[in-house]
């Protein structure tokens, strides 16, 4: 099952790395992976992406707490949460109605158009990565120049709070 | 008052109560060496490799429960040492280890001797630092002790930049230390005591096992006590003997690969099953599938990453064995718990079935010496009260199969990573912590030589260690696995051109002596013993092709034994 695990560590210069070589040196794997320090700046909020059976998730919640600059951490998915991904997207553009084609597109899907050139467009675009998944196949034709995806941020619902 | 770096940390060393540090000289350390230099607090010993610091450092730490502390030069200071390094890391052994760097502002140049030891060494430290400010030196020096010493102990390794040794700063030794981000639990959840208790209680055919966690908590007063209270046999992993006495009648032996025949039948026959300070490893459990088939399981571990990792588990307790054991106890004796003799008779009726087979039985009738018998004659002139080292082989095995150990901390050996080499460094440093106890290194040829220069520090540092080399003349353990699963083709399992043992002892300033014949044994043995202030290498010709038995195949169930 995939799993979203949000974890904060102490902002220490090699944090990331330890996460990155556990979960190699255990042979786990990462879907995704974001790292930025929050509005405490001695404090970095980590979302992982990853998949496994119960056991694999257990041992890797258990062996991520186990690192010493890991504060606290939560599985968000064992209960309701948001999960947001943004999304950078170059698409090449080429004659006027495969223009107007993707205006439409980003409409649909509530992306913005941020930077423009005759032959192409620059797209942002928010949401769950299904979404996201989901415009880039919607684009069909136009041919994508380049795709930027900030892997998944997440957060629960309702009041409870991930803090130190 | 103000201080460079290299004087913070050899105050600090001194004022954190460290009495010994192994290391190496080189460049970018020779700051805190002119500091030794101009301080008497504390003793630095000269090794001569690297690996033998981190070793001999893990053997103090091993034997007296103190953290070891190691001090070496950047690059190949650093990374001889990382085999020590993974080696205390495996067996959960407290040590810090001081890594000299390359200036700060060379960093990441390929400077002379640069190497990251703070990348090369994560995977195998319970935590790392890179001091980047010399006033932070003193704090994380106290962190560095505080993490290697408290919870699931491990080695933590400084790298300090050499321009931070030159660095001068105010210094106040830190008593006090707090980390938000660590913090070990070591009581065990009451709820769950209970749960365990009444599982025990109702137990028909109740089963310690128990491990390194015992040793490294102090707690084998406690455990023996839950033992006797219960009245149920009683196992130790490699890491764990010691931890229960082994002349007690409720003693079952080894467990796992080569455990006895009595262990591994009880494992796999108890219905209730305590496992306490041991990690479920492979060589213990063989094959998964078939471990322990009938038992509902009870499992004590500081370490929550350590429970129902390899085998699911019914009860979890996560804290302290001390800890989690008395209030145990305490539970029992508040229930007026008496263990039930009609049912525990017949489980013990079972068991010494198992234990007549004398799985652990030679022959002493042929002409070549049995290494079995070596060991057993070193226990009786030793009156089995030596701090034994091993190395990492068939005489191994044997030193843990027939060097009955009573007390805790006696038994030094490399388990989890299994580090040929370890035997000699680490006796130095059991010999240093006990200047007054016997310390025995029971080696095989193969594997003394991986640090036979440490005799030079041995004679240095005048410690009387007695080398026991049984020596087959084979890397025995690899020869036994060639002649069980490879149609006994030996490859590269002989070792050939082996040196003259006795001479290179003299050369190195020690005794020599060999024996070959079964009858000269106990009189050499005795003679080795006798020459108290000296080290002597004792080298026994052992029969060649003698295996260890009993042996768990891989892949095979523990009641899957192969018997002499
Ligand atoms: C050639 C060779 C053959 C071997 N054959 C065998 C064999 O037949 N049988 C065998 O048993 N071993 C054998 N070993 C050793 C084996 O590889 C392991 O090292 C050993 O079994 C592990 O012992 P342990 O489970 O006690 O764990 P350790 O490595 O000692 O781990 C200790 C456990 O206790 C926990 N702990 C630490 N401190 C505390 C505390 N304060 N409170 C509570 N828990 C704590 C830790 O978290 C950990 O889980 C062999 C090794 C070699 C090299
Ligand atoms: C550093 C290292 N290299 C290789 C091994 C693999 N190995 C395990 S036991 C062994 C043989 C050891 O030979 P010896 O020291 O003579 O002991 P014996 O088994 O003969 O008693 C080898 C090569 C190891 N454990 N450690
Ligand atoms: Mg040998």
């Amino acid at each position: 099952m995939r799993h979203i695990i949000s974890i904060l560590m102490e902002n220490e210069a090699g944090a990331l790395s330890r996460v990155a070589g556990l979960f190699s040196a255990r042979g786990y794997n990462i879907e995704s992976l974001t790292v930025a320090p929050t509005e405490d700046i001695t404090l970095s909020r980590m979302t992982l992406v990853t998949r496994g059976s119960d056991e694999i998730i257990e041992q890797i919640t258990k062996q991520l707490n186990k690192l010493i600059d890991v504060v606290k951490l939560v599985d968000l998915a064992e209960g309701p949460h948001v999960e947001r991904e943004m999304m950078l997207i170059k698409v090449k553009t080429s004659g006027a109605g495969a223009r107007e084609e993707v205006i439409r597109l980003v409409e649909i899907f509530r992306g913005n158009i941020i930077d423009v050139t005759p032959t192409t467009y620059t797209i942002e675009l928010t949401g769950h990565a299904d979404k996201l998944d989901a415009f880039i196949v919607a684009l069909d034709k136009a041919p994508i120049l380049e795709t930027v995806r900030s892997g998944v941020s997440a957060i629960s619902r309702g009041t409870k709070s991930l803090h130190v | 008052m103000k201080l460079t770096g290299a004087e913070i940390l050899t105050r600090f060393l001194a004022d954190e109560g460290v009495e010994y540090v192994f290391g190496y000289p080189g460049g970018a350390v020779l700051h805190i060496y002119d500091a030794l230099h101009r301080q008497d607090r504390l003793k630095h010993i000269l090794v001569r490799h690297e690996q033998a610091a981190t070793h001999a450092a893990d053997g103090y730490a091993r034997s007296t429960g103190k953290p070891g502390v190691v001090l070496v030069t950047s690059g190949p200071g650093a990374t001889n040492a990382v085999t020590g390094i993974a080696t205390a890391y495996m067996d959960s052994i407290p040590m810090v280890v001081i890594t000299g760097q390359v200036p700060t502002s060379l960093i990441g140049n390929d400077a002379f001797q640069e190497v990251d030891s703070v990348g090369i060494t994560r995977p195998c430290v319970k935590h790392n630092f890179l001091v980047k400010d010399v006033k932070d030196l003193a704090m994380m020096l106290k962190k560095a002790f505080y993490i290697a010493t408290t919870g699931r102990p491990g080695p933590v390794v400084v790298d300090i930049p050499k321009d931070i040794t030159a660095e001068v700063t105010e210094y106040k030794y830190p008593r006090q230390i707090e980390m938000r981000s660590y913090n070990p639990v070591v009581k065990g959840h009451p709820g769950q005591i209970k749960r365990a208790v009444k599982m025990m209680v109702g137990a028909k055919r109740p089963m310690i096992y128990s491990g390194g966690g015992v040793i490294l908590d102090d707690a084998s007063k406690a455990l023996t006590e839950l033992g006797h209270l219960l009245n149920c046999p009683v196992t130790n992993t490699t890491m764990g003997l010691g931890g229960f006495p082994a002349s007690d009648r409720q003693f079952v032996g080894l467990l796992g690969m080569h455990g006895t025949y009595e262990a591994n039948m009880a494992i796999s026959n108890c219905d209730v099953m305590i496992a306490i300070g041991a990690r479920f490893d492979d060589r213990v459990t063989g094959n998964i599938e078939k471990f322990a088939p009938k038992a509902k399981i009870i499992h004590v571990d500081i370490d929550p990453a350590s429970i129902s990792k390899n085998v699911k588990v019914d009860v979890p307790i996560v804290g302290g064995v001390n800890n989690v054991v008395k209030a145990m106890l305490k539970q029992l004796k508040a229930d007026g718990f008496q263990p039930n003799e009609e049912v525990l008779g017949k489980w013990w009726e079972q068991i010494e079935k198992w234990r007549a087979k004398d799985c652990l039985k030679y022959s002493t009738d042929g002409d070549r010496i049995k290494p079995q018998h070596a060991v057993d004659l070193v226990h009786q002139i030793t009156k089995g009260d030596a701090f034994v080292t091993s190395d990492v082989g068939q005489h191994q095995m044997w030193a843990a199969q027939y060097y009955g150990f009573d007390k805790p901390r006696r038994w030094i050996n490399s388990g989890g990573l299994g580090t040929m080499g370890f035997g000699l460094p680490a006796a130095m440093g059991v010999q240093l912590a006990h200047p007054k106890a016997q310390v025995v290194c029971i080696t095989g040829e193969g594997s003394i030589q991986m640090n036979i220069q440490e005799l030079s520090t041995c004679l240095q540092h005048c410690l009387p260690i007695k080398i026991v080399c049984l020596n087959n003349g084979y890397l025995g353990m690899v020869r036994q696995w060639q002649e069980f699963f490879y149609d006994n083709r030996y490859s590269h399992s002989y070792m050939d051109s082996l040196p003259d043992f006795v001479k290179l002892a003299e050369a190195y300033g020690h005794v020599g002596i060999q024996v070959d014949k079964p009858a000269d044994m106990e009189g050499a043995i005795k003679e080795t013993f006798k020459l108290k202030d000296r080290l002597v290498f004792l080298n026994i010709l052992t029969d060649p092709e003698e295996n260890v038995y009993p042996m768990v195949p891989a892949g095979a169930g523990l009641d899957e034994m192969i018997l002499i």
